[in-house]
């Protein structure tokens, strides 16, 4: 899967995107989440509060519950603040 | 029916823009301009965008508009990049047979845009940069039309 990070999400974990293999264990965005936050530093910063944070799954929005499959695109990023 | 959406750091004509849309059958161009508004010391807004998702989003909503109201064309623009306040950010342009269809297209657009479009915004305060937080009154502006 290819995840990429916005705004303040991007600068807290230090990049704009990375490879994250899809495995059994990262079933929902929420568990890619938990994941991230664990590898503490800066993602466990940007992954503190799910309730900040905003995702997508091959450019549409989705919630913590969407289901991830190999080759995804899944975007974290803040409400947005467009206009 | 033409939809044109475009995520450009250069900015645009009004003029050129509403003139562009009439054609036969267009009795009436709203457009709505945001400006970089320099209240509270503001010196510049920076704006990043989800290259690909924005674009398409817009598409989504542009969508969503026609099949409410009875619409000619549509335009989308929005800049990214550093705009100094007083600069344009922002244009929402509808052309419809009679006005009503155009104004509230117009509104629709702008309030999901703000709502649903992956754009962010720093604020530039002299040297100072921060990010700009989502505003509540948003999300009630755009829940409105889910109501109606």
């Amino acid at each position: 899967m290819n995840v990429l990070y916005f705004a303040w999400v991007r600068q807290k974990v230090g990049r704009s995107d990375e490879i994250i293999e899809h495995s059994p264990n990262l079933r929902t965005v929420g568990d890619l989440a938990a994941y991230l936050k664990a590898k503490g530093g800066g993602y466990a910063e940007a992954f503190a509060d799910m309730g900040r944070l905003r995702a997508a799954v091959n450019q549409v929005h989705v919630g913590l519950e969407a289901t991830l499959s190999a080759g995804d695109e899944v975007a974290f990023f803040p409400p947005v603040t467009g206009g | 029916m033409s939809i044109n959406i475009h995520i450009q750091n250069e900015d645009f004509e009004v003029a050129d823009e509403i003139e562009a849309l009439t054609g036969d059958g267009t009795g009436a161009v709203a457009t709505f301009t945001g400006i970089v508004r320099g209240d509270g010391g503001l010196t510049a807004l920076i704006l990043e965008h989800y290259p690909g998702m924005t674009e398409r989003e817009i598409g989504r909503i542009a969508e969503e508009a026609q099949k409410r109201w009875p619409v000619n064309g549509l335009t989308v623009i929005h800049r990214v990049g550093r705009l100094a306040a007083g600069e344009r950010i922002v244009l929402v342009a509808v052309a419809a047979a009679h006005r009503g269809a155009a104004f509230e297209a117009c509104e629709f657009l702008m309030d999901y845009l703000k709502t649903r479009a992956p754009f962010w915004k720093q604020e530039e305060r002299g040297g100072e940069t921060s990010w700009v937080e989502a505003r509540a009154s948003d999300d009630d502006a755009a829940e409105r039309w889910r109501r109606t």
